[in-house]
């Protein structure tokens, strides 16, 4: 097996713009479900003063993580949101004071063990800042009876176009990172860590070799081929250990633990000051956006005060995108809050100068079946679809599909096939 | 700003399109016409005319009669049209090569649900029908104008071998069909396609390298059986189809050694002198079976496949 990936236009033209706080905002609205896992109950109520790092909604569930107010002022109620799953959670809506008081009592947690150390994480409300917003503490508490854990593999690809926030961390955080690394291995009983560096960030990967360096060497840094979608969790698995996370299983099953290089950072930064996850960093970018930069917001801020940070031109604007080009989700309304799960937000302009490419039959050219990273045949896969054809859709395991959108990138006949996917996958659990 | 487009990832697209693939095979099939109106006069150019427009026609014909959207914009129905042309002898009746792209376009393609759709290759049947149908007209070879006056002769295939040199076969100095005379044309527009990535060179190289081998083993000059007939034409631009030929390398590797086989063995056995279009005629109809057992293994699927069988059974 080898990977091939697209070669994609890498537009990180933010890679240089060091990220900047933005100011606070008057409100912010936190969503009671950021990451994967359960919602949580609202812990305060209309009219309560909140601070900085205070607790606002938490879940007996275990896989749930915690949400922390990221501004300090009052609450002004608690409204509904419509998530893009289909999904309704509660929002708690916050004036800010602009003080942004921090709460009393912020110490760096007490850590002794394995236990004490994923109850640590999951108090700091740490989920997967890549984008999928796996609960972090779930990761790390794997059953040491069933798995054994010996690598663990920092993911900091980055293969998204327009995306900078990971390099950015890596630049501007490194020792954090590092830290971070530290407490993991400790804590986990970790043998090898790998950081994982797509060759379009040299300046990243000399900094992280240098500190590796003078951490002892224990940590080492792989260079990856700028190719998409390098940071997909079995991918950056396979490229760096080269073992194969089979269907169903996750890196545990091979011994491979794998984080986001900002997930690390936060982890070594939490360890540090005891401060919850508060904030996030985010490129801003697309063509209808005058000033791209990387910013840090505090979580709850709306997407629209993000964009007119960066100059957007809201009237030339058609579209916004949460995350990345190739698997960020398409925004409905500019004032939805920022999560701790949306590393990016860009803003397209209305492309009606040049003509949409018309859609055409397949022509069986087999380019998406070269595109696809876990080896499906996304063409073969569409046809079943539509015939909805369960058995081979089940034998052609379309379940494997991650979505990263590589097949309907290099589709000539412009088909939607990443979205047939999707929508068999669904066809496929009714 | 009010509205928004919402749509499913990915939000960027590559720039390849249809149109596109087509007009790069428009381009590398250029070379071969150049030389074909040099050897043959004006009227290859203008056979090549009637078959690329009435190849579109037939298809704008269709797409009107069976109330599907226009398709012609894709730029297939040329392609087809100029192939067609170069697997016919330049004296053929014009009306001739109209019922030929008929059957291509409207036969074998439209019929069978359009682009993508039909499991044999449109130019190719559209030869064989008219091979079969007007024997004589389809075998009226002359020798190219700029040669000598224009007379009948003897096709390369036919008869003792060596009636021409490498040479002359490399260049085009022989009697033939109209697209298929110079190899070296047809290389050179095989080079571009695989430059442009529109082709991997898998199936014409598998192709040519089994009919050089075959060949020698039966006793043939392999060199002259590759050069000569169809076999550049069929291998570059007929072999490397996207519709009707496997998806995978190794599908592609098998179609081309299956389809070098058949050629030489109804070249040097059956009664017809040339056999690509009925060996590439063959393969696509092997094409399903090579697909399925070419199918890509998914990474991480093996050992969950093999239990989900077993539990079925």
């Amino acid at each position: 097996m080898k990977l091939k990936g697209l070669i994609l236009d890498h537009r990180k033209d933010t890679a240089a713009s060091a990220s900047v706080p933005i100011p606070v905002p008057k409100k912010v609205s936190i969503p009671m479900l950021q990451s994967m896992g359960a919602a949580c109950d609202v812990l305060v109520k209309k009219g309560d003063k909140v601070l900085v790092g205070q607790k606002i909604g938490d879940s007996d569930k275990y896989m749930s993580v915690p949400v922390h107010s990221s501004v300090s002022g009052t609450v002004t109620g608690i409204s509904e949101l419509l998530l893009v799953s289909g999904k309704v959670c509660k929002c708690v809506d916050i004036e800010t004071d602009g003080e942004q008081t921090v709460i009393d009592g912020l110490k760096p947690p007490l850590v002794t063990d394995r236990d004490s150390f994923c109850r640590a994480v999951r108090e700091s409300g740490c989920c997967g800042l890549g984008g999928a917003g796996f609960p972090t503490h779930v990761k790390f508490g794997f059953d040491e009876k069933k798995f054994s854990v010996d690598t663990l593999v920092v993911n900091a690809a980055e293969c998204e176009p327009y995306l900078t926030g990971d390099h950015r961390e890596m630049l501007e955080n490194a020792d954090r990172i590092f830290e971070g690394i530290e407490h993991i291995r400790k804590n986990l009983d970790i043998k090898n860590v790998y950081i994982g560096i797509e060759k379009n960030k040299p300046d990243a990967i000399e900094l992280m070799k240098r500190k590796a360096a003078q951490g002892g060497g224990s940590v080492t840094i792989v260079p990856l081929k700028a190719k998409y979608p390098q940071g997909a969790e079995k991918v950056i698995v396979y490229n760096i250990t080269g073992r194969v996370v089979q269907e169903g299983r996750i890196p545990a099953d091979v011994g491979v633990i794998v984080i986001n290089v900002s997930t690390c950072g936060f982890i070594g930064e939490y360890m540090a000051t005891g401060m919850p996850l508060v904030k996030k960093r985010m490129t801003v970018s697309g063509d209808a956006v005058k000033t791209p930069c990387n910013v840090i917001v505090p979580l709850g801020i709306s997407f629209k005060e993000v964009l007119a940070f960066a100059d957007c031109d809201f009237d030339d604007m058609s579209k916004a995108i949460a995350g990345g080009p190739m698997m960020g989700i398409d925004l409905f309304d500019l004032s939805d809050p920022v999560c701790k799960t949306h590393s990016a937000v860009l803003a397209l302009k209305k492309e009606d100068k040049k003509p949409k490419p018309v859609q055409t039959n397949c022509i069986r050219c087999g380019r998406c079946i070269e595109a696809c990273p876990v080896g499906l045949m996304p063409t073969v896969l569409e046809k079943a679809f539509d015939k909805k054809d369960r058995e081979t859709l089940k034998k052609m395991k379309v379940s494997l599909c991650m979505n990263c959108g590589s097949c309907t990138y290099v589709c000539p006949a412009k088909r939607n096939l990443a979205e047939k996917n999707q929508l068999a996958k669904a066809l496929l659990r009714t | 700003m009010d509205n928004l487009t919402v749509s499913p990832s990915p939000h960027i697209r590559s720039g390849a399109t249809t149109s596109k693939i087509m007009l790069h095979v428009l381009i590398a099939l250029f070379p071969a016409l150049v030389i074909s109106a040099y050897l043959f006069g004006g009227r290859a150019l203008v056979l090549t005319s009637v078959c690329m427009l009435s190849a579109v026609i037939w298809e704008k014909l269709c797409n009107i009669v069976m109330k599907r959207p226009d398709t012609t914009h894709d730029l297939s129905a040329f392609v087809t049209g100029m192939l067609l042309a170069f697997n016919l002898p330049p004296t053929l009746p014009y009306w001739m090569a109209v019922i030929g792209t008929f059957v291509a376009i409207v036969i074998v393609k439209q019929i069978f649900g359009g682009l993508g759709q039909n499991f044999a290759n449109p130019a190719i049947v559209g030869r064989i029908v008219l091979m079969l149908s007007f024997t004589g007209p389809m075998t009226n070879w002359i020798m190219p104008s700029v040669m000598a006056d224009v007379s009948t002769a003897p096709t390369p295939l036919v008869d003792n071998y060596r009636l021409y040199s490498y040479w002359d076969l490399f260049i085009g100095r022989c009697p033939g069909c109209l697209g298929e005379v110079s190899a070296a044309a047809l290389i050179a527009g095989g080079i571009y396609l695989v430059a442009v990535r529109v082709i991997t060179p898998h199936a014409p190289l598998a192709f040519i390298a089994t009919a050089f081998a075959f060949s020698w083993a039966a006793g043939k000059d392999p060199l002259y059986q590759i050069l000569s007939g169809g076999l550049m034409l069929g291998a570059i631009f007929m072999a490397t189809d996207y519709v009707t030929t496997p998806v995978s390398k190794t599908g592609k590797v098998i179609f081309g050694i299956g389809c070098g086989i058949i050629t030489c063995v109804i070249r040097f056995y059956a009664n017809y002198p040339e056999g690509v279009s009925f060996s590439i005629l063959i393969m696509n109809i092997a094409t399903p079976y090579i697909d399925m057992v070419t199918r890509r293994k998914p990474v991480g699927a093996a050992a969950v496949k093999k239990e989900a069988q077993a539990g079925e059974k």
